[in-house]
């Protein structure tokens, strides 16, 4: 055992999680950062648009250009109430902004204007399902605080091995991100859940996303960085005081929310049963390996000197404004999720797939245009999901409307569709051949509800299967199905199976 | 007509307006009168010759269309050089900011322009307003017109001796702690610092944001008042810009009456520590006061004894976060930056190359304030000092309309004298500083001349905020009786340069 290794608390081979788990009791704390899909930046009008050229969406607010100063966006405050509110915070009647005053050229100001000791939102949960051996269970997630904060700008380091300023042969700055309303939302230390901490941490982060984009605040994307979230973790042996906390930052989806989080239950055990002790630090997660590596250490901790930003008035929201706000709640997602188990009769797994494939709204919209449930759950997670999985594009690109399958879905009820005859007219649509209706006309999809051609079309078959029409009249009446499929079969799929099966039996005077 | 730098704004605004001279004579008899004096006195540290003359001609172009022109059209202003005016060199007396140009203007100079206020140039001052003297002004200090040897005040030294030195008859100061009444009283003219939040601070490179405050000066409170109302009012670019109508600052000036009013004369800011001049001529003022129908009433401030150490945490503390952008990596200065420095040692080299001793100085005052576990101590305590200093004020005006005092306690002293001992220096903004801290308005004009050395003197009037009117209203009638007796503005017995 290395005692260098034990005091810059890495280790080289980490324990399995069984193994780590089975000592500690974790602590986890995560902050989070949402980037608000607000029109314009914190401070100024400047658009938040992604993706524009590098520092064209500037102006002396956002760059910190000499005697320019900050104006507060109401839009980022109501959306960040609305955040609060979701989370069953207290909102406050009254805060201010802070300065957080470092040195990094990211930051144009040299100072970050968040809040400090003074959040907007304050004292809320988020309650969390997750599945155990025993069934789902949930958990609730304290939340300490929402505030307000700006982005920085992004730096892009040129040149040198490491990718990161430190060795980098030049460095350039995008101010564009800069003061972009950023929340941070972070949880009180979460503590009891076990071994089931990773996928606590990830379910909250999960839940949180789904809150924020039924919110319509930010679009919440992880992989672009409009999301962020910070691992904050510590272990200790049960009934112990807690252990000493690593950061680990970097982590870019929700995947890594949960194996950030177990990778980190067994580094530090690894350390701890070895000897060594956890060092208060950053880390960084890596995607690739799963696991995290030392950044800078915050044993000596940075003083960012806050004190309450001169340039802005406390922010005060009346009452009326905080009512009003809690009035126009969307439904919360646990809420929805619950609401739609109970309306479609469905399970959570169902609803999960419905989720997954990105259907629920569609089911919804197709079920407010009239369809029954099964029915509108049936032709988005059946055949136009198909479709879409194998053409590689989102169900609600697809050119089929709500509209489109109430009308299929009423042809199919008058006898003149069948399922099969319904998913061409999917096929026409997507193909775009027009609307339902020419579609039909075009392809000639019609049930042939003619007796007669119907009933030569059985005595085709029967004459074909003479043993069959043998069987049934002796009372085999299962037998049926040959000659419903040879003339389905003949007829092209256009014609009515239960209209052939009962012509079928009366033919043969048989009576089921 | 005479020598049209010896007029006041409102005479040449009228002359202008009624085609009795051009704006552009009037704005090259400036350019000339600078040109012929400035070498002495230092007063700019940037001519805008050229945009003042466009300016100019706009001006005579619109008296020739006959279109409706504001009540200082034409008038040509000096401008202190920490505001922003696009395209401009703006240093706020800086090496930091040498070559900048501001791509944006302030609102202060959106509204002169707007105004068709001819701006002459950038006027010189204390590096980022830190100071009282124009010593510490990275270009080289600015000479008082009444004796060359002495300071101008400051930190707004340079806007004052323009005035004195009849190189503008108008001038914009920013007053933290006394930037625009101390320079005022020292050279004999007028300067307003108005309710914080009066006037927009937008494109004025903060020195401390809660303290800090664009205001007018001048050589008469008339024109000190035409140049209040064409700044002032809510900007919505400034979060803690008053939303209220301006105070009808012009009709106060005109209306010039003190009959009746309470005047308060604050007990803690006069006697020990006062110059005998000062004082004599303080007194001689409130016996004028007085005559004029005013009711003298001694008022006593308790916590004002504390106004000093309070200001000098809180203004560093600020200051300190405020100047943390000149880091040499977007505008300015650039030191260090030899491929092999990090960006911490280019942003360190840059700072230390580019900021001077006083600048320095106060940076790390804040930064040592402002540190976790002395916040309280420090930033926190002062901050209740500051309330319990508005107490004061506002109990005072409970009995009077405006409180008094002299602006410094000294006439100018000699470039050199006080600029190896801060708290010397320091102790100059006494009297002034209490408003800042309380945010009200204040006005500093001239009562004479101290026999012993024969500099001007300056008498501070203090309104409750949002009340500067009243600034103008005792202003004006002072000013009225002591023209009466003296024959003329003080300004006019200052030396031929």
């Amino acid at each position: 055992m290395s005692t260098q290794n034990m005091t810059n608390g890495e280790v080289d081979v980490y324990l399995d999680y069984d193994e780590a788990i089975s000592g500690y009791d974790p602590v986890i704390g995560l902050e989070t950062h949402v980037e608000l899909g607000t029109h314009s930046k914190m401070w100024c009008g400047c658009s938040t648009n992604f993706g524009a050229d590098s520092n064209t969406q500037v102006c002396p607010v956002c760059l910190g250009l000499p005697g320019s100063m900050p104006v507060v966006n109401r839009a980022a405050v109501e959306s960040t109430i609305r955040i609060g509110l979701a989370l069953n915070c207290t909102i406050a009647e009254w805060c201010r902004f802070a300065r957080k005053n470092y040195f990094y050229p990211d930051m144009p100001k040299d100072y970050q204007i968040s809040q400090y000791d003074e959040p907007l939102c304050f004292d809320g949960y988020l309650d969390v399902t997750v599945e155990t051996p025993d069934g789902p269970q949930v958990v609730r997630v304290e939340i300490e605080r929402v505030h307000m904060e700006e982005d920085t700008g992004k730096l892009t380091h040129a040149g040198g091995a490491t990718g990161r300023i430190h060795g980098a042969d030049y460095s350039l700055v995008d101010y564009n991100r800069a003061g972009i309303p950023l929340i941070e939302i972070v949880t009180k230390p979460v503590t009891g859940t076990g071994r089931l901490a990773p996928e606590v941490a990830r379910a909250y982060v999960t839940e949180l996303r789904n809150v924020i984009i039924a919110l319509g605040v930010s679009d919440a994307r992880m992989e672009e960085g409009s999301m962020r979230c910070d691992v904050n973790l510590s272990i200790a042996v049960p009934g112990a005081e807690w252990g000493t906390r690593s950061e680990t930052k970097n982590v870019n989806s929700l995947r890594s929310v949960e194996r950030a989080v177990r990778s980190e239950i067994e580094r530090q055990a690894s350390v701890l049963n070895s000897g060594g002790r956890v060092i208060q630090e950053t880390r960084h997660f890596h995607e690739d390996t799963g696991r995290s590596t030392s950044g800078r250490s915050k044993e000596q901790a940075e003083d960012y000197r806050y004190f309450p930003e001169p340039d802005l008035v406390p922010v005060a929201p009346s009452r009326e404004w905080v009512d009003e706000l809690r009035a126009t709640m969307p439904e919360m997602p646990a809420v929805k999720r619950a609401r739609l188990q109970a309306e479609w009769n469905i399970n959570e797994f169902e609803l999960q797939s419905l989720a997954n494939a990105g259907a629920i709204e569609l089911v919804e919209a197709t079920i407010a245009a009239g369809v029954d449930a099964a029915a509108a759950r049936k032709w988005w997670t059946g055949e136009l999901l198909r479709v879409a999985n194998d053409t590689g594009v989102d169900l609600d690109s697809l050119s089929v409307t709500p509209a489109d399958i109430k009308q299929v879905e009423a042809l199919i009820a008058s006898g003149s569709l069948n399922d099969k005859l319904a998913r061409q007219v999917f096929d026409g649509l997507i193909n775009g051949e027009g609307t339902v209706d020419d579609v039909v006309a075009k392809r000639g999809l019609a049930v042939v509800s003619d007796d007669g051609a119907l009933l030569a079309a059985i005595d085709e078959a029967l004459a074909a299967a003479p043993d069959v029409a043998e069987k049934i009249m002796s009372g085999k009446i299962q037998a049926a199905g040959a000659i419903v499929g040879a003339v389905m079969k003949s007829t092209k799929g256009q014609a009515d199976a239960a209209k052939v099966r009962a012509l079928l039996l009366e033919r043969l005077g048989v009576s089921e | 007509m005479n020598d049209l730098t010896r007029q006041s704004a409102a005479v040449l605004a009228d002359a202008i307006a009624t085609k009795a001279v051009t704006a552009v004579e009037v704005t090259q008899a400036h350019l000339d009168r600078i040109a012929s004096v400035d070498g002495k006195v230092h007063a700019f540290l940037h001519v805008t010759a050229e945009s003042a003359l466009a300016q100019a001609q706009a001006v005579d172009a619109k008296v020739a269309a006959g279109t409706p022109l504001g009540p200082l059209a034409g008038v040509p202003l000096g401008l202190k050089d920490v505001l922003a005016m696009k395209g401009e060199p703006t240093t706020a007396g800086s090496k930091i900011l040498e070559g900048w140009r501001p791509p944006y203007d302030s609102t202060v100079v959106a509204r002169l322009r707007a105004a068709d206020i001819v701006i002459l140039g950038k006027t010189n001052m204390d590096e980022f307003a830190m100071g009282s003297s124009t010593e510490h002004s990275a270009y080289g200090p600015t000479h008082n017109p009444w004796d060359l040897d002495r300071i101008p005040g400051g930190s707004g030294g340079g806007s004052a001796a323009a005035l004195a030195a009849f190189e503008a008859p108008l001038a914009i100061g920013t007053d933290t702690g006394g930037s625009i009444r101390q320079p005022a009283s020292v050279t004999g003219t007028v300067g307003v610092k108005p309710t914080y939040g009066g006037v927009s601070r937008y494109g004025q490179i903060a020195l401390a944001s809660s303290l800090d405050q664009p205001g007018p000066c001048a050589r008469s409170v008339l024109d000190t008042a035409l140049l209040h109302a064409a700044i002032a009012g809510h900007d919505p670019r400034d979060s803690t810009s008053i939303n209220a109508p301006v105070p009808d600052v012009v009709a106060a000036a005109k209306k010039a009456d003190v009959r009746g009013m309470r005047i308060g004369v604050v007990t803690e800011l006069m006697g020990d520590g006062y110059q005998a001049g000062v004082s004599q001529r303080y007194a001689e003022a409130l016996d004028t006061l007085r005559e004029l129908g005013a009711e003298i009433i001694e008022v006593s401030c308790p916590h004002f004894e504390y106004a000093l150490g309070a200001y000098y945490l809180i203004l560093p503390s600020e200051a300190s976060s405020n100047l943390a952008r000149f880091d040499g990596m977007r505008y300015g200065l650039r030191a260090g930056d030899d491929g092999k420095n990090s960006v911490e040692q280019v942003m360190a080299i840059t700072r230390e190359a580019g900021f001077g001793p006083e600048v320095k100085r106060r940076i790390m005052l804040g930064t040592y304030a402002l540190s976790s576990g002395y916040y309280d101590a420090y930033y926190g305590q002062a901050q209740k000092v500051r309330t319990l200093i508005t107490r004061d004020f506002n109990a005072a005006f409970e009995k009077v309309d405006v409180l008094v005092s002299p602006t410094a306690p000294t006439t100018a002293f000699k470039l050199g004298e006080k600029l190896d001992d801060p708290l010397a220096m320091y102790l100059n903004d006494v009297a002034t500083i209490p408003v800042n801290l309380a945010g009200i308005g204040a006005m500093s004009l001239p009562i004479g001349l101290a026999p012993e050395d024969g500099l001007p003197v300056g008498m501070q009037i203090m309104a409750p905020a949002m009340a500067d009117d009243r600034l103008y209203l005792a202003g004006g009638a002072l000013e009225a009786a002591l023209t009466d007796k003296w024959g003329h503005l003080l300004i006019e017995e200052a030396p031929a340069l």
